[in-house]
This record gives C-alpha cells, sequence and structure tokens, in this order.
C-alpha cells in the first residue's frame, strides 16, 4: 500500500505507474512551448519591425502616414494588453470570449497556442524594438549610402543585427514559456502540471508528485538554455578568417559555393 | 561647351536644424572628373554639406540638380538617386553581420539587382583596386581601421557611382594607417573619378584637388584652385586657417 512505503519507494511507484503520463505531459508542454515561442518571434519581428518604421513629413502622403499611425497605436496597444495581464487571465479571456462573443469554438489546443503565442508575441515586440534601436545608426547610413530603402536596409543589415543582439531574451522567452503553460490547465491541456495535479490528487502524493515535476521541468530549462548557448556560438561563428589566395580566386569560391 | 556636363549642380542651399542655420546658401557645380576638397574648421558645415547632397538630411532651402533634376523634390525617388552617388563615412559603417565580400556584393544584388556571379565580380574587381581582396572572408570587425575603410570605397565602388562623396575618411584612423587609404584615393583621382572629400589631409588636398572650397560657418568663404586656395588664398579666414598647417 501507498501510505506504508516510504519518499523514494512512493516516487518509484510513481513512475512505474505514471512515468509515461508523465513524459506526455513533458511532451506537450514542450510543443507548446517551441511551437508558441516560433510563432511568438515571428510576431514579434512583424510587429517591432513595422513600430519602427519611421515616418517622413515631406514625402510620406498623409493617408500614409494616417495609417501607419494607426497601426503603430494598434500595435502598441497589443503590447501593452498582453503584458500588462496575467496569461491565465487571457487564457480564459479568449477561451470562453471568443465561443461567447462571436460563437467561435476554437478548441482548447489552437487556444493554447494562441494565447501562449502571442503573449511571447507582445513581450518579444518590445525586445525587437530595443534590438533594432541598439544597432548603431551608422549601419542604415551605411545601407542607405549605396541606396538601399529602409526595407531593404532592416532585411539586410539591421534586422540580422538585432537578432543576434535579441537571442538571449528568445531563450528567456522560450524557458518562461516552458513553465508558464502550467496555467493552460485551466482551460484543460494536459501538460505536465496537469499530469502532476491528477497523479497527485488521486494517490495524496503531492510532494512526491511535485518533486518528479520539478525534476522534468528544470531538466527541460536547463537542457533549453544549453541548446541555446550553443546556437550563439555558432552564430558568432569562428574568430578566425582564412587569406584567400588572389591567383586562382574564381574557382577557390566556385568550389566553395558547391559545396554549400 | 557642353562637353562636360554638370553632374551636380547645387544652389541656395540651406540646412537647419531646429533654428540654427548651419549651411546658409550654398552654392557650387561638380562637373565629371571632379576632384573637389572641402576644407574648414570643425563645425563648420562640411559634413552636414555632405549628408545633404547624398540626403541622408533633407535640406531646408535651395535645391541640388543631379543632371538637370532637383533632387530635392519629395516625388524623387530617393534610393535610385544614392545608388548613383556613394558615400564613404569617416566611422566606416561596414555591415557588421556581413563578410568583406558580402559587404561589396549586398549593394549590386539586393540594390542593382544583378546576378550574384556578376556582382562577385565586380565585388572581387573593386576589392582588388583597393588591396583587401585577400580577406573576402573576414568580418568587419576583424580588420584594422585602414582596412575597414578600404573595403567600404570597393563597397562605394562596387555600385559603379558616378560622384563619391568622402567625409573625413582617414580622421578615425591611426597614422600609420592613413597612407593605404589616401593611396587608393589618390588612385581613383588620377583614373577620373568624380570625388568630394571632406580632409584635414591638407598636403593630400593640395596634391589631389582640381578644386577646393573653404568653408566657415556654413558658407563657402573661399573656393579656387588648389594653388589659388592654398599658395594664395585671399581671404583673412582662409589665411588664418592654413596657418595651422605650416608643413604645407
Ligand atoms: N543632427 C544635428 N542636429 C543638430 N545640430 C547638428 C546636427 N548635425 C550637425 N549639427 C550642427 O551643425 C554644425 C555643423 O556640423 P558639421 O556639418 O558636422 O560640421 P563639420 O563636419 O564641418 O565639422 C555644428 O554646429 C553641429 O553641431
Ligand atoms: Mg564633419
Amino acid at each position: 500500500m501507498i501510505s506504508d512505503m516510504n519518499f523514494l519507494q512512493r516516487i518509484i511507484y510513481i513512475l512505474q505507474n505514471y512515468g509515461m503520463s508523465y513524459l506526455k505531459g513533458a511532451g506537450t508542454t514542450l510543443l507548446i512551448a517551441i511551437v508558441s515561442t516560433v510563432i511568438g518571434c515571428i510576431i514579434g519581428f512583424a510587429v517591432g519591425i513595422v513600430q519602427t518604421i519611421p515616418s517622413d513629413k515631406t514625402r510620406d502622403s498623409l493617408g500614409k502616414r494616417f495609417i501607419l499611425k494607426f497601426f503603430k497605436i494598434i500595435l502598441r496597444a497589443y503590447v501593452e494588453i498582453f503584458r500588462g495581464t496575467p496569461m491565465i487571465v487571457q487564457a480564459v479571456f479568449i477561451y470562453f470570449g471568443l465561443s461567447q462573443l462571436f460563437g467561435i469554438q476554437l478548441g482548447m489546443w489552437k487556444a493554447a497556442f494562441l494565447v501562449v503565442s502571442i503573449n511571447t508575441g507582445a513581450y518579444m515586440a518590445e525586445s525587437v524594438r530595443g534590438g533594432i534601436f541598439s544597432v548603431d545608426s551608422g549601419q542604415m547610413e551605411g545601407a542607405k549610402a549605396i541606396g538601399m530603402t529602409h526595407f531593404q536596409a532592416m532585411i539586410n543589415v539591421i534586422i540580422p543585427q538585432a537578432f543576434r543582439n535579441i537571442i538571449p531574451q528568445i531563450g528567456n522567452n522560450f524557458i518562461i514559456n516552458i513553465k508558464d503553460t502550467s496555467v493552460l490547465s485551466i482551460i484543460s491541456i494536459v501538460d505536465l502540471f496537469f499530469v502532476h495535479k491528477s497523479v497527485a490528487g488521486a494517490l495524496y502524493t503531492y510532494f512526491e508528485s511535485a518533486t518528479i515535476v520539478m525534476c522534468i521541468y528544470l531538466t527541460m530549462t536547463l537542457v533549453a538554455s544549453k541548446l541555446l548557448s550553443l546556437w550563439e556560438k555558432k552564430l558568432d561563428g569562428d574568430d578566425n578568417y582564412e587569406l584567400v589566395d588572389m591567383m586562382d580566386i574564381g574557382p577557390q569560391l566556385k568550389k566553395e559555393r558547391e559545396r554549400k | 561647351m557642353e562637353e562636360i556636363k554638370n553632374i551636380l549642380e547645387i544652389s541656395h542651399l540651406v540646412k537647419s536644424f531646429g533654428n540654427h542655420e548651419v549651411l546658409k546658401d550654398i552654392d557650387f557645380t561638380v562637373k565629371k572628373g571632379d576632384v573637389i576638397s572641402i576644407i574648414g574648421a570643425s563645425g563648420s558645415g562640411k559634413s552636414t554639406m555632405l549628408r545633404c547632397i547624398n540626403l541622408l538630411e533633407i535640406p531646408t532651402g535651395g535645391s541640388i540638380l543631379y543632371h538637370g533634376t532637383d533632387i530635392t523634390n519629395p516625388k524623387m525617388k530617393v534610393a535610385t538617386y544614392r545608388e548613383k552617388v556613394g558615400m564613404v563615412f569617416q566611422n566606416f559603417n561596414l555591415f557588421a553581420n556581413l563578410t568583406v565580400l558580402d559587404n561589396c556584393m549586398v549593394g549590386p544584388v539586393k540594390v542593382a539587382k544583378k546576378d550574384k556571379k556578376e556582382a562577385e565580380e565586380l565585388a572581387i574587381k573593386f576589392l582588388k583596386k583597393v588591396g583587401m581582396e585577400a580577406y573576402i572572408h573576414a568580418k568587419p570587425k576583424q580588420l584594422s581601421g585602414g582596412q575597414k575603410q578600404r573595403v567600404a570605397i570597393a563597397r562605394a565602388l562596387a555600385m559603379e557611382p558616378e560622384v563619391l562623396l568622402f567625409d573625413e575618411p582617414t580622421s578615425a584612423l591611426d597614422p600609420q594607417m592613413v597612407g593605404e587609404v589616401l593611396n587608393v584615393m589618390g588612385t581613383l583621382a588620377e583614373e577620373g573619378m568624380t570625388m568630394l572629400i571632406v580632409t584635414h589631409e591638407m598636403a593630400f588636398a593640395k596634391d589631389i584637388s582640381s578644386h577646393v572650397i573653404f568653408m566657415a560657418d556654413g558658407v563657402i568663404e573661399e573656393e579656387g584652385s588648389s594653388q589659388e586656395i592654398f599658395e594664395k588664398p585671399k581671404h583673412e579666414k582662409t589665411k588664418a586657417f592654413l596657418s595651422r598647417f605650416r608643413n604645407l
């Protein structure tokens, strides 16, 4: 009987009987965190890029400037609302709001991805905006001086540098998402935390189950941190470069292209 | 009379920042093959003038005609114009995320819409001209100041511009690196490149210029041939300014 076991025996008992459930829950948590972080980054970049479009009083028409201003206000509101309210409330608000106001039955999965994505998007938008401003203004001038438009300069020069600067924040958001998907149990998503609540509730083993779940969360976030720092290193590239012998530059470059 | 065409005609150019009038009624023309040095004390408006010509600053008044078309007209496509008027900055402004080769290729490919192969040939041709062809795989942060500036010149040349603007191209360099950049610019001048050069390298300016403009407090105080300005300046301000460079 479980009440006769010691702490370690209980943990082993839980793992033997419910191990798969925990793993599935962890899988769900990871899936939501990964997909939502990626979508959130895309949203964040789109919002950040729109928010930094300059408005030119002399060259842009009044209509264009008005539309731009309008979008900027909407996006500002989006960022403030989703950074300024708890995700657990957002989840309920969206899940039940959509069905009650618009008759849209989103289903809990779509709702989960939606909530975490737009929540991440709001945070990333701020990071992207900061990342863009942190790129030296000379980079934009250099780009303009060779005839790039604002968007060409953004895509080819500014965003790649801003992106590199905000990878730590992307990592942060990913780790936060791994932890925060736990609030989605409110809309019945069977994530890691939901599994914990069910198992612990059925067996009255709150401490033992929490120990297991703590370990699983910690493993996920530590592995995520490690992978991200490896990715950063890879993006920073080699510290060295090879000098190229120009006598046969053509073929040499060609060979390299072929290898890629 | 029309053999040598005016590329740029600048007239009554005014630029204010707020109520600070930095450029007051600037007039001059740039003909094909001109090498014009712009000298003057710091704060006299030299950079602002170059930046206005490249529309990095929008002039407050006056006109800049490029082959007869006023590019200060809001309807002008700024980017298309800038392709033809290259700029080299004091701080290089090389794209930190790109290799030397990509710095020189991104303009031809993305802006001039050349195919990759053609752009690469172009980039390498100009990197060879500035002696940086061995460094195509390096990132800007791995280069010395002089090397960066030479790459920046190659990047501007790869757009095949009609005019090149230089804003104190050697001012951020350690003294021993100034020469390598000036040499490159000298070669360009010999080959007939049209250039506007803001510089404090007076010996170089004297040597290379077909025309010299001396600026003081936002106006062109005096202008003339290299000889006229450096050997017999007429205005007191010019004399006073040049007396600070006695090693001429
Ligand atoms: N963006 C700006 N905003 C306000 N004032 C400026 C700006 N850029 C330049 N100025 C002012 O214009 C004057 C001329 O500057 P600049 O053209 O850089 O001179 P120079 O290149 O000859 O040293 C200076 O007084 C400077 O403070
Ligand atoms: Mg200056």
